[in-house]
């Protein structure tokens, strides 16, 4: 059997023929192996979703709690038959829940990443390496200009910006999944005790990460009375929303705002100046170039395939390393989520 | 250098001018000489670095990445030394990072097989913010939306002296500075300026409002033409001539014909013009547009010389022989420039005073000038001294009436800084047939007030959104009807619409009135100069 008659691409995803399961599909099928809460990962109105118990939670509360006819929970670790193909999930990294997911099936192993990082991440487990015949990475930061900075150096630029400009609330965009409760921690760990403001929308995914075990602290929602000197609440404060909410006509309540924004995008300073971005926080949940081109030699299969992101580049490096890799071209996942 | 790097980080993310001359400041105050002086020539002035080029650099970047990767980011970052600086794999070793001055004295000293393996070196031991900064050095390239006007704002915060100070004494000092930062700081007394034909700052005018007129003695104006061009100082002492843009930047190498044409040892202000070369027993003025062509340019082509020849229509004297004659009163200023120029100079003539009896009369000549580039008229007080800046009493502009249209709302914008949550930046179009022609692009004019309701309005009625941008609806039943004004027209192929506007901005915002009823695009066709 050849890997491709194990997984290969379909306009609807990544298909597994003999399990007669996509994995992150991106429109409504029988069965779903879901890698993660993102939403162009996960999507609802599929028949069955196999994920691990944080996903699924994740998208009942983004979804509602029908998102799928059939749930079938699956910890990190745990092994499950599917029509003879063999299913397990391993720890990606990338947000809470997020999952490698490793397909096996006569001798063949093939792990698809799914979104991940290597770095450390308070809010989720490790990103743990898997042998295989077959690597499927993402490659979102796929280029050799993305390395990104030290976490904790990040937050720590943000608390000092915050000093500086004490007149100021910090609006700092970022994604309501994952973003936004790993800035929350690693401020924390960098001594920020004050409350932290979050966006409406924000509210019940950190409700679920507390509620999974992850501390986030005090948080208030950002929200301004209509009596007078209100709006000074929020000088030198730090408020936290999603990145679409940043032009909204919402961030106009905040006093003469620092526009932030974390995300691994704002290494390029065309990319942060477009978004009007004062500070830009270099934070992302995507492995970085080097992240990338370390986990393909340390896993070391004897393919890679190359999926959303910028593909071209990371194929271009496996051939220049002497390594056999092609990119899916798989359609449907946002460039730009993170 | 990495302090420097990171300066320059901020200044680009830092859109209010208070908040770049509080980052300058700070950086003068925290950082020693001749480092911080080095950063003030290196966002001022063009340093020449003569020993690597932008292809050495090049060069040193094909030695350690795959040229496919390479420009695979390049096209993603889209900008050369951005992407240079982000994708070089530093080699960790002993590497010290190089100061400024460092940099800069040693690419002065070293030749061109040196440096490159000099520059690697510092590739190495810098991070991507400092590389960049290298790059752009090196380059000389550092545009980073930080005039030279600001910087010596920021030096006369830093010292506490008038802003004037440091623009008289400006092109007489030289990088690093160490004497200006002495005498800012209170250690030393105030720099000689040695250079030979100094820029001096000029005196400014206030536009004439209704309300103003009554405190205008017409009897003791002169009034003259306000010229169309660009304000310039023309100076000659000795073998030594510039030209100066109305903030000292020296633009002499732009126009030798003009530098050429003085021979005068004098400073003289007045305006730039270009004129018609067929026309010799007078300086024709040609249209902005043709000084346009002009401007912008370090070096200017023979062709270009001959078709678009420029002088100076001169108004004032600020010194002459050795003598400062900005304390004398505009009369006596005014005999002391008609000696000069005498019958005529073969690239500086007088700017002729104009006579009129009443503000009615005034009022006729501004609306009716006898050729295109006349943009109203000024009034100058007889009896008053040269002051640089802008006093308000002596000097008067009364422009002519703006060009009004009714436009159509076809895209936004959103905005930055304080408007980065509104739409805020506006296109604009006119009719031609069926089909609206964008015609101009203006983002001031409205109240806060206006600007939350136009907000609105787009938000409300968007059709498409590519990126930053949202089309609008607009049709001819369905859309909202801007009173553009603008101070002048001009052809341009660049443009779909074949004109470009100078300054426009929104006058009145018409909901009354119907998309159908704005104006057609032959309306402003009407209004484009004579050619
Ligand atoms: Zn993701
Ligand atoms: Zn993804």
């Amino acid at each position: 059997m050849k890997p491709s008659e194990l997984l290969h691409p379909t306009p609807a995803g990544l298909y597994c023929p003999p399990g007669d399961f996509y994995i992150d599909p991106v429109q409504p099928v029988g069965r779903a192996i879901i890698t993660h809460g993102h939403a162009d990962h996960a999507r609802a109105g599929h028949g069955a979703v196999l994920a691990t118990p944080e996903t699924l939670a994740i998208m009942a509360v983004r979804y509602g709690e029908v998102f799928t006819e059939k749930r079938q929970p699956l910890a990190y670790g745990e092994v499950v038959e599917v029509n003879g193909v063999t299913i397990w999930l391993v720890p990606a990294g990338h947000v809470l829940g997020s999952a490698q997911a490793v397909v096996e099936h006569r001798g063949i192993r093939i792990v698809t990443t799914g979104d991940y990082k290597r770095r450390r991440d308070p809010t989720c487990a490790a990103f743990e390496p898997v042998e295989c015949d077959v690597l499927i990475s993402e490659a979102t930061f796929g280029l050799p200009v993305f390395i990104h900075p030290d976490t904790a150096g990040e937050a720590r630029k943000l608390i000092r910006s915050t000093e500086q400009f004490p007149e100021r609330a910090h609006l700092i965009g970022a994604y309501a999944l994952g973003k936004a409760q790993r800035l929350i921690c690693h401020l924390r760990e960098e001594g920020y005790d004050k409350p932290i403001y979050i966006h409406g929308a924000m509210k019940r995914l950190c409700d679920l990460y507390e509620e999974l075990g992850v501390p986030l602290g005090p948080l208030l929602p950002a929200t301004i009375e209509k009596e007078k000197g209100e709006k000074d609440r929020f000088a030198g404060e730090i408020i936290i929303c999603p990145p679409s909410a940043m032009q909204s006509t919402w961030a106009r309540r905040f006093p003469d705002p620092v526009p932030a924004f974390a995300s691994g995008w704002m290494r390029v300073r065309q990319r942060a100046k477009q978004r009007g971005v004062e500070l830009p926080i270099i934070m992302s949940d995507h492995a970085d170039w080097e992240e990338l081109t370390n986990t393909v030699r340390e896993v070391d299969p004897a393919e890679l395939w190359v999926t959303h992101g910028r593909e071209d580049a990371l194929v271009r490096w496996a051939e220049l390393e002497g390594r056999r890799a092609k990119a899916l071209h798989l359609v449907g996942y946002e460039e730009d989520a993170e | 250098m990495n302090r420097f790097a990171e300066l320059l980080d901020r200044l680009i993310f830092t859109p209010s001018r208070n908040g770049k001359i509080r980052l300058l400041t700070e950086y003068f105050r925290e950082v020693p000489d001749p480092e911080r002086g080095w950063a003030v020539a290196a966002i001022t002035r063009d340093l020449e670095i003569r020993s690597v080029k932008m292809a050495a650099i090049r060069g040193v970047i094909a030695s350690r990445v795959d040229e496919v990767l390479f420009d695979l980011s390049r096209d993603y970052v889209g900008d050369t030394a951005e992407a240079a600086a982000l994708i070089w794999p530093a080699e960790h070793g002993a590497n010290r990072q190089p100061s400024l001055s460092e940099v800069i004295e040693t690419l002065n000293s070293a030749s061109r097989t040196e440096a490159p393996a000099i520059v690697e070196q510092w590739f190495d031991a810098l991070d991507a913010s400092g590389r960049w900064a290298l790059i752009k050095l090196i380059s000389g390239g550092l545009r980073i939306g930080v005039a030279s006007r600001l910087v010596k704002l920021a030096l006369a915060e830093f010292g506490g002296k008038e802003p004037q100070e440091l623009e008289e004494l400006w092109h007489g000092l030289k990088p690093p500075y160490t004497e200006l930062f002495a005498w800012l700081e209170g250690g030393a007394e105030k720099p000689v300026n040695a250079m030979k034909a100094p820029f001096r700052p000029v005196m400014l005018s206030h536009p004439v409002e209704e309300a103003d007129k009554p405190k205008i003695d017409l009897d003791r104006m002169a009034a003259e033409w306000k010229w169309d061009g660009i304000r310039v100082q023309l100076v000659r002492e000795g073998g030594e001539a510039r030209l100066y843009s109305r903030t000292g930047d020296d633009i002499s190498d732009a126009f030798p014909d003009v530098i050429e044409g003085f021979p005068a040892n004098a400073a003289l202000d007045g305006e730039l013009l270009v004129f018609d070369p067929d026309t010799t027993d007078h300086f024709a003025v040609r249209p902005f547009n043709d000084l346009q062509q002009r401007l912008n340019r370090k070096k200017v082509s023979a062709k270009m010389l001959k078709t678009h020849p420029a002088f100076v229509r001169a108004y004032d004297i600020l010194w002459e022989e050795g003598e400062d004659l900005r304390t004398l009163t505009l009369e006596e200023r005014r005999r002391r420039l008609e000696a000069v120029i005498g019958e005529g100079l073969p690239r500086v003539d007088l700017s002729k005073r104009i006579e009129a009896a009443d503000w009615d009369e005034l009022a006729r000549l501004r609306a009716e000038p006898p050729i295109d580039a006349i943009e109203g008229v000024m009034l100058k007080s007889r009896d008053a001294p040269y002051v640089p800046g802008r006093p308000k009493g002596p000097w008067w502009k009364w422009k002519k009436e703006p060009f009004l249209i009714d436009a159509v709302l076809m895209y936004a914008q959103r905005g930055h800084g304080k408007r980065s949550s509104f739409y805020s930046d506006y296109t604009f179009g006119c009719w031609r047939g069926d089909e609206l022609v964008p015609v101009g692009k203006a983002y001031h004019g409205y109240t806060d007030q206006e600007l939350k309701k136009i907000d609105k309005f787009v938000r409300d009625n968007t059709v498409e959104r590519f990126g930053p941008v949202r089309s609008v609806k607009a049709s001819r039943d369905h859309g909202l009807v801007f009173e553009v004004a603008f101070e002048g027209l001009n052809r341009s192929p660049r443009h779909k619409s074949g004109v470009a506007m100078r300054f426009p901005r929104i006058n009145r915002l018409r909901w009354d009135k119907p998309a159908a009823e704005a104006d057609e695009l032959s309306t402003l066709e009407a209004m484009l100069p004579r050619q």
